[in-house]
């Protein structure tokens, strides 16, 4: 186990960020940080949901590296898969987040918080597939 | 008002991304391989310190009529435990833990992720026009 001090306070401090931003949306803004819920709606693809905030949110999200980059040297990010497996993976967490009503942030961050029993059930389930993805398919892919 | 809060709230929400370091997949996928000997549990914290400050913005929205600059607060988590949930949430974890990346950091990541993130998010933007398709029969 790599038990560092560093990224543990990291964790703690960037999850309060995190969870602060979707505080300020839920009490401001009267809605929930989903973000496969936000990305949608600015695709338009279910109708007649707040359209502007949502693209707002998203710019918010898209330029926060580049704030951070402001003052710190810029997030080095190695993205190594190959174009298969990032359009699976892309395919796969789209469809599913729609599906299910949520991802990481809607039923991880937004539902638990609320204690919400179907964002427990799918945070449960996603969480423990994605545990036996990563430890038993992702080895048989890249050997 | 609204759409200032909207930007605010997503430039925060992308900041815990990148200061947590979650919007790198090897970051996430070290703690999903718990089997790997150097398991890292940072995503774990960063669940933890996320779900703190919206336990208590849930209080508070629970105290109030409405929200400051909106109509309504979202209603009960409507449905039951059914099973278009369970195989959604089925599907997104196995993507989930195939690449390490998900929808926020994803988005996040678009200005500094290149290609690959670029390929990454016009597929899960596909994903999302495949699941309206099909809501219907699930």
């Amino acid at each position: 186990m790599v038990f560092n001090a560093h990224d543990i306070l990291m964790g703690l401090g960037g999850g309060m960020l995190i969870g602060c931003g979707a505080a300020l949306f839920l009490l401001f803004a009267g809605r929930i940080a989903g973000i496969s819920g936000i990305a949608s709606a600015v695709a338009r693809i279910e109708p007649g949901t707040h359209y502007k905030g949502s693209v707002l949110f998203l710019l918010g999200l898209i330029v926060a590296p580049q704030i951070y980059g402001l003052f710190h040297p810029m997030p080095d990010i190695g993205v190594t898969h190959s174009v298969v497996l990032l359009s699976a993976g892309g395919l796969l967490v789209g469809f599913g987040s729609r599906t299910g009503g949520g991802c990481t942030s809607g039923h991880g961050v937004c539902g638990l918080s609320r204690f919400s029993p179907r964002s427990i059930a799918a945070t449960l389930v996603f969480m423990s597939i994605a545990m036996a993805v990563a430890v038993f398919v992702r080895p048989m892919i890249y050997g | 008002m609204n759409l200032l809060v909207s930007l605010f709230s997503g430039v925060l929400f992308g900041l815990g991304l990148v200061v947590s370091d979650m919007i790198d997949p090897a970051r996430v996928i070290a703690f999903l391989d718990v089997a790997s000997g150097a398991w890292d549990p940072t995503l774990g914290f960063v669940m933890a310190g996320a779900v703190l400050p919206m336990i208590i913005a849930w209080r508070i929205a629970a105290k109030r009529v409405k929200p400051v600059c909106g109509d309504k607060f979202p209603g009960p988590a409507s449905g039951s435990i059914n099973r278009k949930l369970i195989l959604g949430a089925a599907t997104f974890g196995a993507g989930w833990g195939l690449v390490g990346i998900c929808p926020g950091p994803a988005i996040t990541a678009l200005s500094i992720g290149g290609l690959p993130v670029l390929l990454f998010v016009a597929c899960m933007f596909a994903g999302f026009f495949v699941a309206s398709l099909t809501a219907r029969w699930l």
